[in-house]
């Protein structure tokens, strides 16, 4: 049997050997990913996202319970933390406010490490989400690196992002700048039982005033990347709602619940659900061709070439884009 | 671009509340470009086989201080060899005393450490335990 075949039985020791592979990008882990293809598209996909500490494991963790507990939904959890910049080792630690979601049998938790992406996300993170989807888990959620201003690639990943915020991490300059409040489909205010809750909510809302809701067509890399199914003009447009939570007590989680049930309804009716994942997989594939061109040009190059070109650039003989046209032109003779 | 990274589980199975030592080499492997999972204090034998299976872990690390290894060790040892993961070597690490360390040996317990234990060694250790394998 196959290692997909045995994920697709329900095997948790493959499934777990599976997304190493998955992480790893090795020939075994693109051969399954291949083979279980055709059975992902049914999860759905929740992005749970925020600067350090606001609470986003304790989050995850209450969300699965409620998943677990009201609506047995078959649940996955992909935590991204940092690795090192300089030894690309890493302390994951999300595990640590998920323990009550362990003996589980219809849970499984993965910690992955962030491997020098900047996004937020690794690498490997739509890969490992695809090997769950197709597993037969229901609802997968994806905990991204705490993250700041700019990490929104979950957004392009995701059906569903909630933005975490928390009390006391900024003005309301803050809450205008573009990025990352920008992709939340729900801002969920956690530790709302701290004080400065209502200024943070206030500076929140206004944000939501000010804002005039936009078709979410990604940038990608400064380009657009469109999504083909388009969003009919007289469709509801989605404002994002605004829940308060302290999850460490579980309190509002019933209610972040049913808005992400909302949302997800919300894809369906207006044709978003449809236009996202087309727009997910363009994303996909545009950076798989690039990879795979990158490789393509790193084996027609010979090291000593490219070393003799960065050689004439450090003498300031040509420049980079010189150089960058003469590899080009120089490869597959 | 494949890269296989060594992932170990920093575990603390048992009672006892101290978790600095479990700290120290978490953050020691990490600074040696492992990816460490800490999953925390008060951990089930159940607890750890089960994040050790779902993590895909090379190495699970134990540390214990509270004086429970001989009964901690074996359970935990067990499960994993239940779950199908008999190449996970296990380190100790705790207030072990020396009479005990064939028996660990003879569980399967790879390498043990005490106080004053050299994080370099554990970081060798660990290669090479997972060379040989290979």
């Amino acid at each position: 049997m196959t290692l997909a075949a045995s994920i697709l039985a329900g095997d948790r020791l493959s499934l777990a050997r599976l997304l190493t592979q998955v992480e790893n990008d090795s020939p075994a882990g693109r051969a399954a990913l291949m083979e279980l293809f055709p059975h992902t598209g049914r999860a759905h996909l929740i992005g749970v996202t925020g600067a350090p500490g606001t609470g986003k494991s304790s989050l995850v963790n209450q969300l699965a319970l409620h998943y677990r507990k009201q609506a047995d939904k078959r649940v996955a959890v992909v935590a991204v933390d940092p690795s090192s910049p300089f030894t690309g080792g890493a302390v994951l630690g999300d595990r640590v406010r998920m323990r009550d979601l362990s003996g589980d049998p219809n849970v499984f938790i993965r910690s992955m490490a962030s491997r020098g992406s900047l996004g937020g996300l690794a690498q490997a993170t739509a890969g490992m989400v695809q090997v769950f989807d197709a597993a037969g888990f229901d609802v997968i959620l994806i905990e991204t690196v705490g993250a700041g201003q700019s990490e929104v690639d979950i957004a392009r990943l995701a059906h569903t992002t909630l933005v975490v915020e928390a009390p006391g991490l900024g003005d309301d300059i803050q809450a205008i700048k573009a990025g990352i409040l920008e992709i939340a489909d729900i801002l969920v205010i956690n530790k709302a039982d701290r004080p400065g809750v209502e200024n943070t909510e206030k500076a929140l809302k206004s944000t939501l005033e000010l804002a005039h809701p936009t078709q979410r067509v990604f940038h990608h890399h400064g380009r657009y990347s469109y999504a083909t199914v388009e969003t009919p003009f007289d469709a509801k447009l989605w404002i994002p709602p605004i829940q308060k939570t302290v999850s460490t007590e579980g309190r509002g989680i019933p209610e972040l619940v049913e808005a992400i049930a909302r949302h997800a309804e919300h894809l369906r009716t207006s044709g978003d659900w449809a236009a996202r994942e087309r727009a997910r997989l363009e994303v996909e594939l545009e950076m798989l061709i690039q990879e795979a061109l990158v490789a393509r040009f790193r084996e027609d190059v010979p090291p000593q070439q490219f070393r003799q070109v960065v050689d004439r650039m450090v003498q300031r003989d040509v420049s980079p884009w010189e150089a960058v046209q003469s590899l080009l032109n120089g490869r597959s003779k | 671009m494949s890269d296989k990274k060594i992932r170990v589980l920093v575990a603390k199975p048992g009672l006892d509340g101290h978790d600095r030592g479990a700290k120290v080499v978490a953050r020691a492997l990490r600074d040696a470009g492992m990816e460490v999972i800490y999953t925390g204090l008060r951990q089930t034998p159940e607890m750890i086989a089960e994040a050790a299976l779902q993590e895909d872990v090379d190495v699970v690390g134990l540390s214990i201080l509270s004086g429970a290894h001989m009964a901690l060790a074996p359970r935990i040892l067990d499960l994993l060899k239940g779950n199908g993961q008999t190449h996970v070597k296990v380190f100790l690490g705790g207030i072990i005393p020396d009479e005990d360390l064939p028996r660990l040996k003879e569980m399967g317990v790879t390498g043990v450490y005490g106080p004053g234990a050299n994080t370099e060694d554990i970081i060798n250790d660990i290669r090479g335990a997972l060379a040989e394998k290979a």
